[in-house]
């Protein structure tokens, strides 16, 4: 197992040959995209944390073209949760129920505070009830033992949901234990950050779309269609590693020179057309697509995902009267200052934010970009800044990106 | 208000600024060493006192709380022994005594002390390092978790390694990096013994003496040797951030070139966890002077530490003072920030 996996490593991280060639073509498409077009400067987005990470981690910035840019979008479900839900948690906390809560959570501020708290790390340091869990199946264990009321914080993207839905169907979650679901949906996340982009011709447009690998094995690529039709970009789902980012930018780059924007998997050895269509069926026979709050950003139709009222015993909405955000009572909810909401949907670095690394570093995060490990901000702040790693690409070897 | 957090002991950036606030900045420059030595002026490894004879006395510090006390591949009293005696050698000092304070909690299984102290006087007797003085206590129980040891170690040096990596050094590290770090954490997080690599015994902590490292390396090669760490909290990206943070200089290494072990690879990603800042507890860092550093790597080798290599090196630079970057395995680039927040709890 240990040789295989090494191989693997070999190939998709390490293959310095292949990403030559990559690397190249790459170059040039964009050479020619730049002749036929006149165009010189375009943004790419990635969706998911875990692609930004691939991208920073691997340092793929300084091997493009100068005029592609990489660019994040709301992949970052801890960033996009509402405050007003992280409040609702921390007042739950402080009256004795259990909060149960993954590890970005726990340290995500509100906005506002509750009597004194602006986080569940804050709650639990004086005495509420915060228990940081990997997974809701952690809870149950958890909850089972001390039998007492708490609560799951039910927050992730499309691929967290299938797992909920199966605990809430197959009736795993013990009577004291309630989900609160704030799973998002992310194609209307996405469809809103490019028509976002297209409100601001004066920036570099985003030509094309990195679409999320993970999500996509449950949604399947089908659910990417629209953006290929409607705003005539190409989306590529692509993989994890390294040398998928690098083909998927590729196939991106070739959809443009040949003017045929369509959807493509990349990620073929996890990715179908129709995605699980077992875990959809069992997401949509728990919960419902609700029109959904993001933080920072406002509401967005259809982009959240709430429990049925079958289901409503195990649903903590219910259970603790815990009220829903309106478009009327929400607010803009990202400290003063704080660019999060723009580096989300791809329109500002987080470098372009004046907080960033200077009131706001990964030890004391003020928005919930630093906070969460997916998050765009404390990604950069871990493995340097595109502008930074620019200019020191070129310190310590030349012009490597080519153009 | 402010709490003390556990980041704060974590040995990165918020401890160093706690310590600075709390302690560095309100001893006067002249209590910080003993004349002609060095002291807390100068962040390194341990202290030197300057002997009559133009030899200077080597001291070192540390408290060990690691959490599980036993592990695959030692204990707490192994790494009590080794992690002071390490600091000697890493200031270039040849540890010949040490004191001990083991602080117990009420209920402590005997047999559990028994153990632990016969691991720490092992390591003691196969380094001909004599055991001089201790205190022993017992607190009442949930007043200290199991037991806490702290040792000083005290050795002896003609020429103290005051790190001062210069520009053209070539980073030299003498074995796997991460693997105590790796162990711990998979220890912490209940997953141990689920382990294939750490049931067969592939995957242990690293925790030992560099003895048989460092004091014939420096006695035939200490011209050559411009700064030496050994990369425990922090990991390899700590010591490497330090050292390009106060000599103003950017350090550079190949990713390629770190030796990491697969499974230490594998599960700290697993778990997202960059390697790079866990810490290893047998491995000695150096920056050596560009003109002996093949030479060097190769004396290692034959003194038995077979992965010893050079992993980058140290450059010159206006722009980037302090940084630390990394050519990816792809050929990109990337930082390598210094280690922030808690990145294992209580891993020695």
């Amino acid at each position: 197992m240990s040789k295989l996996l090494s191989e693997l490593e070999n190939i998709l991280r390490k293959n310095r040959d292949l990403v030559r060639v990559i690397v190249r073509k790459i170059n040039d498409y964009w050479f020619s995209y730049m002749k036929e077009t006149g165009v010189d400067h375009l943004k790419i987005m990635d969706f998911c944390g875990t692609h930004e990470w691939t991208i920073t981690h691997y340092g793929i910035r300084s091997l493009l073209p100068r005029g592609v840019e990489l660019v994040a979008g709301p992949g970052c479900p801890v960033c996009v949760t509402p405050s007003y839900y992280v409040e609702e948690l921390i007042r739950l906390a402080l009256d004795g129920v259990t909060v149960y809560t993954y590890g970005d959570v726990y340290k995500l501020r509100s906005h506002r505070s509750v009597k004194g708290f602006y986080s569940l790390s804050e709650a639990h340091a004086s005495g509420g009830n915060v228990k940081v869990v990997s997974d809701l199946l952690a809870a149950i264990k958890d909850a089972k033992l001390h039998g007492k009321p708490s609560v799951f914080a039910g927050i992730g993207f499309e691929t967290v949901a299938p797992g909920y839905a199966q605990a809430v169907i197959k009736r795993l979650i013990p009577g004291n234990l309630k989900l609160l679901s704030l799973v998002k949906l992310t194609p209307p996340a996405m469809f809103y950050a490019l028509e976002v982009s297209q409100e601001k011709p004066t920036e570099p447009p985003v030509k094309g779309v990195i679409a999320p690998g993970h999500v996509s094995t449950v949604t399947g690529a089908k659910a990417w269609e629209p953006v290929a039709e409607n705003y005539g970009i190409p989306v590529v789902i692509s993989g994890f590693e390294p040398v998928d980012v690098l083909v998927s930018i590729m196939k991106i780059m070739e959809q443009l020179v040949r003017g045929k924007p369509s959807v493509v998997i990349e990620y073929v050895r996890a990715v179908s057309y129709h995605g699980d269509v077992a875990a959809q069926s069992s997401i949509w026979r728990v919960f419902e697509s609700v029109d959904d709050a993001w933080r920072g950003i406002g509401f967005l139709p259809k982009s959240g995902l709430r429990m049925r009222e079958d289901y409503s015993d195990q649903d903590a909405f219910k259970e603790y009267g815990i009220r829903e955000l309106s478009p009327v009572d929400w607010g803009y909810d990202m400290p003063s200052g704080c660019r999060c909401a723009e580096v989300v949907l791809g329109k500002a670095y987080p470098s372009q934010c004046p907080l960033f690394l200077r009131a706001c570093t990964p030890s004391s995060p003020i928005g919930p970009c630093m906070v969460s490990a997916e998050g765009t901000c404390a990604i950069w702040a871990k493995y340097g800044s595109r502008d930074l790693l620019l200019k020191l690409s070129i310190e310590l070897k030349g012009n490597i990106g080519g153009a | 208000m402010d709490y003390i957090t556990l980041a704060h002991g974590a040995g990165g950036v918020e401890m160093l600024e706690l310590l600075e606030k709390l302690i560095f900045k309100r001893v006067d420059d002249k209590l910080k060493r003993v004349e002609g030595g060095v002291g807390i002026d100068i962040a390194d490894d341990a202290a030197a006192i300057p002997l009559p004879d133009g030899r200077y006395v080597v001291v070192s510090v540390d408290s060990y709380t690691v959490n599980p006390i036993f592990f695959p591949g030692g204990d707490i009293g192994v790494l009590a022994a080794s992690g002071s005696i390490n600091d000697v050698l890493m200031l270039g000092g040849k540890p010949i005594a040490m004191l001990d304070t083991i602080i117990v909690e009420e209920g402590f299984p005997v047999k559990d002390l028994e153990a632990v102290i016969e691991s720490m006087l092992k390591v003691l007797r196969e380094e001909n390092v004599a055991l001089i003085g201790g205190d022993f206590k017992v607190m009442p129980r949930g007043q200290v978790d199991k037991i806490v040891i702290s040792t000083t170690a005290i050795g002896i040096s003609d020429n103290p390694i005051i790190d001062k990596p210069a520009p053209g050094d070539k980073i030299f590290v003498s074995d796997y990096v991460g693997d105590h770090g790796a162990v711990i954490l998979l220890m912490q997080m209940g997953l141990g013994r689920d382990i294939e690599e750490i049931s067969t015994g592939m995957l242990r902590s690293d925790v030992k003496p560099l003895t048989k490292l460092m004091v014939p390396l420096l006695s035939k090669y200490r011209y050559c040797v411009n700064a030496a760490r050994d990369p425990t909290r922090g990991g390899l990206a700590g010591v490497l951030n330090e050292w390009a943070e106060k000599n103003e200089l950017l350090i550079y290494i190949s990713e390629d070139k770190v030796p990491i072990r697969e499974p230490v690879k594998r599960y700290s990603e697993m778990l997202g966890i960059d390697p790079l800042y866990l810490a290893s507890e047998g491995v000695a860092v150096l920056s050596l002077k560009p003109e002996c550093a093949d030479e060097v790597v190769e004396y290692a080798k034959k003194l038995g530490f077979g992965n010893s290599r050079i992993i980058g090196e140290v450059k010159q630079t206006d722009m980037f003072k302090g940084y630390v970057a990394a050519e990816t395995s792809i050929g990109g680039l990337r930082l390598v920030e210094p280690p922030r927040g808690e990145i294992v709890p209580r891993i020695c």
